[in-house]
């Protein structure tokens, strides 16, 4: 396996990095690395899910849904509920796991496309967030008995935030399941060819029912970091955009929406620049509002010059 | 010699490593039908395409009412009134009849808004299907039928089929080529099909009728061209069209067996695979049997679409039989999926290799471990050493000619990809192994070496069955040969009785 790719997408980071830096000397203060590899912890595991489904050749569009449903949901439990941190955290993220295995089931055993099934996850779980939520903002306020959870979003060890500990942690073992596992070759074959796959004797449904479920376990453990990390979860706009940000920082770190295609490394690595870029608009003094224009520009410009790099060597 | 609508003269095409057509020869004339017939690969597909505009031919010319003409595209073709009814019938399912036989020529009005005629359309359909004798009003006040407002996707394939010819004769097509127009018809369908020829024919049109059933060749033909290698193999009259002289025709050759098939001794009777009333999804009325000695090499010939690769699919569980029992050493095996074939070491070296048995970007490792990847793990976490020695093996058993393990198979020659396939296999103690179409697309040398892993396979006592069209091959290589016709086993024939004459006339059935 080549890491051209994976290079590519360091590059990259690394002139964006350049460039922010030399232009604002906050960039590489503390607070802001700090702030950074939070975000960059949270939003890379479920990127790492939504990675993996993309490798099968499917797409996972409901992850911003799933966390405001599941934000919901943990708010509740802990404070309305009163359950203890102990059951409401495995609670949630087993939640995460059936609503992913639910995809798998209709996309494999009814033969539905990826798209609609998760765009139909998309609607459905954003809706019931606002339903059991009465459409009114969740905290968690001044309730006490889980500061071990409120700690994994907002904690440090050694001065690296949780979020990116758990990101490391995640990316070990998904990288071993990818790349060193039975079930990881099983996965990009099945991307690469469904058919060899299929004649080769490979279960193709379990294979890819259980990258949707991998998609809905990390998805939940990003939403418990998100809810702590926010402190109020609005049902109606939590999570907003965040199976977009997962698609691009898969796609910028080299997987193919074709499927058969792609790194856990480069999914981290794109999901790193998608953070810098925001973190690029906000000191540099970019309006606000143009957030979204400055990362599809980014997105794109990086793109097309790694399409014509790859024509030029071919 | 004005008559002749059509002349194909001299018209030569080839391929890299393969002479489709060599100087090949045929007249049309109005209100004529001539039957091209041939076995598979004698060229009839290549003529159709260059008449079709697909390919252009290296040599030759083509002429129409006597004028050399150069069709170098499908809307060529259709301008000079050639029209190619094709197997896969070219019909939007979403759009009416109407629409259908209109499309691409759409009647339109309201000048530059070019906005639809529908009626416009739907009387140049009506038009088209009288010809075909269809009354489309007729149908549409009795609610039942073609019409022209009907959507194509409802209809029954020979229905569609019709709405094809009819959007033909809208484009003013003077000379039909019907390819393989039979092959999904019942034989209903097919009686009503040659009624529609007879009737184009009264009108004029010349038509060129493409079929492996002489049934329906006797039955239609004014003439007979016979196409065998490439070449004219002669052609025959009405009045002296006689099915075993035109199957003479097709198969008569100088049957080269190659000084590399050694004579092989027969098989000792020692019965190591059966199959029992397997009935396939594509044939569920028919049952097949077979009996495989051990180390057997069982040819299995017949025309494409005679059932053969649905056949070794049911048994390799990729399309499961809908009935049937398949015995290895007496032993009922149930086998719903690939897992369960592999399982029991019944292994299918399938037809189109890119498609299903290979991943083009992966590697020739990753190829060769594919089904058995947890042979070399622990715990589901893969050995890569162990992997890696794995595949070096399989891969330099077969020599693989690639420049390391870990090249795209996508890279390799055909050839070369076939080894990487049953490197995989062979790696893997085959008991059974079914060849689809083995040497499809490889050249002289692989091929050689391919029969001689198969033989080495049968001599470690390994079952094959073998699918294949190539009649010399079927023959060098088989110790028998079943022939199918229609999902049927039309006959066995022993290594020493088997010529290609008798396959073919087994074949047409």
């Amino acid at each position: 396996m080549t890491m051209r790719k994976e290079i590519s997408v360091l590059v990259l980071l690394a002139a964006l990095c350049a460039i922010v830096a030399s232009q604002s000397p906050q960039f590489l203060s503390v607070t802001n690395l700090q702030n950074m590899a939070r975000l960059i912890g949270t939003y890379g595991i479920f990127s790492i899910g939504v990675g993996v489904v993309i490798i099968t050749g499917g797409i996972d569009l409901s992850i911003g849904s799933i966390c405001a449903l599941l934000g919901v949901l943990l708010s509740m439990m802990l404070v309305d509920w009163q359950w203890p941190a102990a059951v409401a955290v495995p609670a949630v993220i087993a939640l995460g796991g059936v609503l992913g295995a639910g995809h798998g089931l209709l996309i494999t055993g009814f033969g539905l496309q990826p798209f609609i099934v998760t765009l139909c996850g998309l609607l459905l779980y954003r809706g019931t967030a606002r339903y059991i939520a009465s459409d009114v903002t969740k905290g968690f306020g001044s309730a006490a008995g889980f500061e071990w959870v409120r700690s994994l979003a907002s904690g440090s060890v050694a001065g690296i935030p949780m979020p990116f500990v758990l990101l490391l942690g995640t990316a070990a073992i998904a990288w071993i399941l990818l790349h060193r596992s039975v079930y990881g070759r099983h996965l990009f074959a099945v991307g690469r060819n469904v058919d060899a796959a299929r004649y080769a004797g490979i279960d193709v449904r379990a294979v890819t029912t259980g990258a949707y479920v991998i998609s809905g376990l990390l998805a939940a453990i990003s939403a418990i970091l998100i809810a702590f990390y926010t402190n109020s979860i609005s049902p109606s706009t939590h999570g907003n955009f965040y199976e977009l940000y997962a698609i691009a920082a898969a796609v910028v770190g080299g997987c193919s929406l074709r499927g058969g295609e792609g790194s856990v490394l480069g999914i981290i690595l794109g999901a790193a620049v998608l953070q810098v870029i925001r973190n690029l608009v906000n000191l540099m003094d970019v309006p606000s509002s143009l957030d979204f224009a400055v990362m599809g520009a980014v997105i794109l410009i990086g793109a097309l010059a790694d399409e014509l790099v790859r024509r030029e060597r071919t | 010699m004005t008559d002749r609508v059509l002349q194909v003269a001299g018209i030569a095409k080839r391929f890299p490593g393969v002479i489709a057509l060599d100087r090949v020869d045929i007249d049309l004339r109005a209100g004529e039908v001539v039957a091209l017939v041939g076995e598979n690969g004698a060229g009839k597909s290549t003529l159709m395409k260059i008449l079709a505009g697909l390919y252009r031919p290296d040599a030759g010319e083509v002429r129409l009412d006597g004028r050399p003409v150069t069709i170098d595209s499908p809307s060529a073709a259709a301008r000079l009134g050639i029209a190619v009814i094709h197997q896969e019938l070219e019909v939007v399912d979403t759009l009416d009849v109407a629409a259908n036989i209109c499309l691409g020529r759409e009647a339109v009005w309201g000048g530059p808004l070019r906005l639809l005629d529908r009626r416009a359309m739907q009387a140049t359909a009506a038009a088209a299907l009288e010809r075909l004798g269809i009354n489309a009003r007729r149908n549409e006040m009795a609610g039942a039928g073609l019409h022209v407002r009907t959507r194509v996707g409802a209809l029954a394939t020979a229905q569609r089929q019709l709405v094809t010819i009819a959007r033909a004769l809208a484009m003013d097509a003077r000379i039909l080529i019907l390819d393989e127009p039979s092959s999904s018809l019942t034989l209903d369908d097919t009686n009503r099909l040659l009624e529609v020829v007879r009737e184009l024919r009264a009108q004029g049109v010349a038509i060129i009728y493409i079929s492996h059933r002489l049934a329906e060749v006797e039955a239609i033909a004014d003439r007979v061209v016979v196409l065998r290698d490439g070449r004219n193999a002669g052609s025959l009259e009405r009045g002296q069209i006689d099915r075993q002289v035109v199957v003479r025709m097709m198969v008569d050759r100088e049957v080269e067996r190659t000084a590399a098939a050694p004579s092989r001794q027969s098989v000792p009777a020692d019965v190591h695979f059966e199959v029992a009333g397997l009935r396939t999804r594509r044939y569920p009325a028919v049952a097949v049997d077979l009996t495989l000695n051990r180390g057997e090499i069982l040819g299995i010939a017949g025309l494409i679409g005679s059932g053969r690769t649905e056949l070794a699919e049911a048994i390799c569980g990729v399309t499961p039989a809908v009935a049937g029992t398949v015995r290895l050493d007496g032993r009922p095996l149930r086998i719903d999926t690939p897992f369960d074939a592999i399982a029991h070491g019944i292994y299918l070296v399938p037809e189109d290799r890119r498609r299903h048995g290979l991943m083009g970007a992966a590697g020739v490792r990753e190829n060769i471990t594919l089904p058995a990847i947890n042979r070399h793990a622990r715990a589901g976490l893969i050995a890569r050493r162990a992997e890696a020695a794995w595949a070096r093996q399989a891969a330099a058993s077969l020599s693989v000619k690639a420049a390391s393990i870990e090249t795209p198979v996508a890279t390799l020659s055909g050839g070369n990809q076939q080894k990487v396939v049953l490197a995989r296999w062979l790696s893997l103690d085959p008991r059974v192994v079914v060849f689809d179409e083995p040497t499809r697309g490889i050249d002289v040398g692989a091929r050689a070496e391919i029969y001689a892993v198969m033989r080495r396979l049968a001599a470690a006592g390994t079952t094959i069955m073998m699918v294949s069209s190539d009649i010399e091959e079927i023959l060098d290589v088989s110790d028998r040969v079943a022939v199918m016709h229609d999902g049927r086993i039309t006959g066995i024939l022993h290594r020493d009785a088997c010529t290609p004459e008798r396959v073919m006339q087994l074949a047409v059935a």
